[in-house]
């Protein structure tokens, strides 16, 4: 490492390496210099003249966010010619910005806001008109209000920058100067609201969150968004049981300040009016709402006379639930209902991956390698559509640290516009380009390879092969989709050898009783054993609830606490933000159905604590630090293989391929991912 | 959309003048050697520009609201652009302004009903020695005079 350059800050000393900017280096020393336009991360702007500080022996202040540390280079960064020069610049900035905070959705939590706090410039000397115009809606999420823009380009950056979107840019000169968006007077773009929050003004409000609330009035709670596989946290503002909105900008998540559509609109499928809020039995063909403790009982008693008479069950898990109801489901049906038919629907062949991997350490790769890794491959994944925040990390990889990219892929993607190279494989064997990329890839001093489920069975262990004869440090991402993809595999709800798998579930015309928990396997297919007793778990009436003999309301990933496991294996929290009235964990309903069957004892407490307790000391792998998980932090499961027997059945893995503004089942109930112009675009 | 080939070679050259990757470089000579040809800024040229030189359409717009000499609307066959700049102004610039629209009965940036001649107010356009200045197109015109600018507008509305 370079030698560190010396400087005084305020009168600290304060050492940082060469090339820092002296925003940075004051910041690192407990130094705030207030900035608008500046932002870690992305290009300098240098526009709105905040940060303006007085450096010895310069001439006149400085902008301290273009200015790389010297030696011996002595900083002030509040003194009266500061805080006189900020002040003007702040009465230049509100010259035309409206006065008015008090309906303004930014109050609170406004950065100029706080500055004219700060430096008392909340009079103004300039009498003339304000500029104005009226306010526009680009998107459902997105407005604009004019007036109010400072020009400090955020938006425009992240978009550009952090999105690879270009949807952004300003338009016109002077003060008449705007930001415009991309289609002339609408957006069409990724809808992830970056923009919105990274705004330190209120010039871009959000469509779910604008006039409902004021931030101070809301309850935060950071939980991990419940659509895709990346697991990112999600801030949920919660204010009189209504989720209001849900943003990172504490940044306490793997995933930064990062979120797309889903995670920071599409938590609306909570309050969807389809939502089921009573269980619901067939009676006489059809579904009658009635009360708990009927519903429970006569799943119980159905369970048991099955039971008795040595009868065939099958059980179908989610993407979608926890860790802990997972195990718990899969327990229940082994040792309770003594059946090895246990399945979901498989999305990415993460026990081959394992199985290749054995023997080997320090070879699965968390969200955090694919930004700080000097290079990664990404082969068969739109990534930018079906994992944006694992695509956001390679950008920001490439953007910071000018890391090299690979793509083999079927169709052009986005991370070809930051990629060494990219290779189409018309023919889907990604082995031909693979090779064609040996040289080049045996030259990088490490690698990231991430996979999709174009990679299966054999051909993952080829893949690995591959890696491994590169003769670099290489490791793995197998993709998944959904926000506990990973923690079903983990958690075993995989059929035991001789077990049925899940199409075979479908085709088997002597199942007595069909045990559906968060998943919608009756979309597409058709369940064969008509006089089966099929009990569903769900939020809504899917096509598979609507086949079943009881229907019991599951309480949504926002309403339940438990664990998580992303696509890279690092396991988070599930915190509770909210209750729906009627609706139950599913490991609440599982814990019910076993008490009444008399399995409590075996199966033990149905609390999330006590489940995942048990998880640590028997899931291979799981026996994680607790404190990291408690404390919202993400903890990599470290699996060994072996753990999950392999089927050989590489046919059942499919990617659901869900875009931007699809997840699955559940992204049908999302009002948000379904009122976006570009959901309809076939993005 | 389909240029001259004199164009196409224009944009070949300047798209090669840049660095790899610095090739938006280009996009302002681009959209003015353009402009010269199609008498204004289109929209599919807008578009042309952009994937060009490799950028979103929305930043060739950012590019053209901000420049004032880039034009959507097509200008007179003859752009008169009087400047009214300091040293212009002190020796008669704003007259020959006002005189100009009199004479034509046009005012900023409008064009003559028949197509040929267009006025421009402009600021300096680095002739201040031989001010008060003009420019019509390309062509300086210096010391100028209401009768000189009288004679030059006449000669331009009859030249073909």
């Amino acid at each position: 490492m370079a030698d560190l350059v010396n400087l005084t800050i305020d009168g600290k000393p304060v050492q940082a390496p060469p090339g820092t900017l002296v925003i940075d280096a004051a910041k690192r020393a407990g130094i705030e210099v207030p900035a608008f336009c500046y932002y870690e991360g992305l290009s300098l702007q240098a526009a709105c003249r905040m940060c303006l500080v007085e450096v010895e022996k310069m001439p006149k202040l400085m902008t301290s966010c273009t200015l790389p540390v010297a030696e011996g280079m002595v900083v002030r960064t509040e003194t009266p010619t500061v805080a006189a020069a900020r002040k003007s610049m702040l009465e230049f900035l509100l010259a035309n910005h409206p006065l008015d905070c008090p309906v303004c959705d930014k109050g609170g939590e406004c950065e100029l806001q706080d500055m004219t706090f700060r430096y008392g410039a909340g009079e103004s000397r300039f009498s003339e008109n304000k500029v104005h115009k009226p306010e526009k809606q680009w998107s459902p999420v997105v407005f604009y209000d004019m007036p109010r823009c400072i020009l400090c380009y955020r938006c425009v950056r992240i978009c550009n920058e952090g999105m690879g979107v270009n949807a952004l840019g300003i338009v016109n000169r002077g003060v008449v100067s705007e930001i415009a968006p991309n289609k002339q007077d609408h957006l069409e773009c990724d809808e992830c609201g970056m923009c919105i929050d990274i705004c330190p003004v209120g010039a871009l409000t959000s469509g779910a969150y604008r006039y409902h609330t004021r931030p101070w009035e809301m309850e935060h709670v950071g939980t991990i968004c419940a659509h895709c596989a990346d697991g990112c946290k999600t801030t949920l503002g919660v204010r009189n049981n209504q989720i209001i909105r849900g943003n990172n900008r504490d940044r306490s998540g793997i995933n930064d300040e990062f979120l797309c559509v889903k995670g920071r609109y599409a938590f609306d499928f909570y309050n969807h009016p389809e939502r089921l809020q009573s269980p619901l039995l067939k009676v006489d063909g059809k579904l009658e709402p009635v009360s708990w403790s009927q519903a429970i009982e006569t799943v119980a008693k159905k369970f048991q006379q099955v039971r008795e008479a040595g009868g065939k069950f099958a059980v179908v898990g989610s993407n979608h639930t926890s860790n802990e109801e997972d195990f718990y489901l899969q327990k229940f049906g082994r040792q309770v209902l003594g059946t090895g038919n246990i399945d979901h629907h498989r999305t990415g062949d993460v026990p081959a991956l394992l199985d290749a991997l054995s023997g080997k350490t320090g070879k699965l790769a968390v969200s955090a390698d694919l930004y700080q890794r000097k290079a990664v491959l990404v082969v068969g994944a739109d990534l930018a559509l079906e994992h944006p925040f694992l695509s956001f990390q390679i950008r920001a990889n490439y953007r910071h640290h000018q890391a090299h990219v690979y793509v083999v892929t079927p169709r052009p993607v986005r991370e070809d516009a930051v990629a060494a190279v990219s290779l189409r494989d018309a023919c889907a064997d990604v082995f031909g380009p693979l090779e064609s990329l040996r040289a080049k890839l045996a030259a990088e001093p490490e690698l990231v390879i991430v996979f999709g489920d174009v990679v299966k069975g054999e051909a993952v262990r080829r893949l690995v092969d591959f890696g491994e004869s590169l003769g670099i440090p290489v490791k793995y991402v197998a993709l998944v989709d959904y926000s506990n993809s990973r923690g079903a595999v983990d958690m075993g709800l995989l059929p035991d050898a001789g077990g049925l798998a899940l199409p075979e579930m479908l085709a088997a015309g002597d199942l007595d009783a069909f045990w559906v928990v968060g998943a919608n396997p009756l979309k597409a297919g058709e369940l064969r054993s008509r006089s089966a007793f099929v009990v569903v778990q769900d939020m809504f009436l899917t096509e598979t609830a609507r086949a079943a003999d009881v229907v019991l309301p599951a309480a949504c990933a926002y309403e339940k606490n438990g664990t998580v496991t992303n696509v890279c294996g690092e396991v988070q929290k599930l915190k509770k933000a909210l209750g729906t009235m009627g609706t139950k964990p599913d490991l609440e309903i599982i814990g019910l159905i076993a008490r009444e069957m008399g399995a409590a004892p075996v199966m033990g407490p149905w609390t999330a604590e006590k489940v995942f307790d048990e998880i640590r000391r028997s899931v291979r792998g799981y026996d994680i630090p607790v404190p990291v998980v408690a404390a919202g932090g993400a903890a990599q499961t470290m699996p060994v293989n072996g753990r999950i027997p392999l089927d050989g059945r590489p046919d059942l893995i499919r990617s659901a391929r869900d875009s931007l503004f699809t997840s699955g089942t559940l992204g049908r109930y999302s009002k948000v991912l379904n009122s976006v112009v570009e959901s309809r675009n076939n993005r | 959309m389909t240029l001259s080939a004199e164009l196409e070679a224009r944009f070949d050259k300047l798209l090669k003048s840049y660095p790899p990757g610095r090739q938006r470089s280009a996009m302002i000579p681009m959209l003015l050697y353009a402009q010269d040809e199609l008498g204004s800024v289109t929209p599919e040229l807008v578009e042309e520009v952009a994937r060009r030189v490799g950028v979103e359409p929305l930043q060739v717009e950012e590019v053209m609201s901000y420049y004032s000499m880039l034009h959507r609307k097509p200008l007179g066959r003859y752009h008169v652009q009087i400047c009214t700049n300091i040293s212009c102004l002190l020796t008669g610039g704003e007259e020959l302004w006002q005189h100009a629209c009199k004479k034509l009965g046009i005012g900023h940036k409008e064009v003559t009903a028949d197509g040929q001649v267009s006025l421009e107010e402009v600021e300096c356009i680095g002739a201040c020695s031989w001010a008060p200045a003009l420019q019509v197109n390309y062509a300086f015109h210096h010391q100028m005079t209401p009768e000189k600018l009288d004679r030059l507008l006449d000669s331009l509305r009859k030249a073909q």
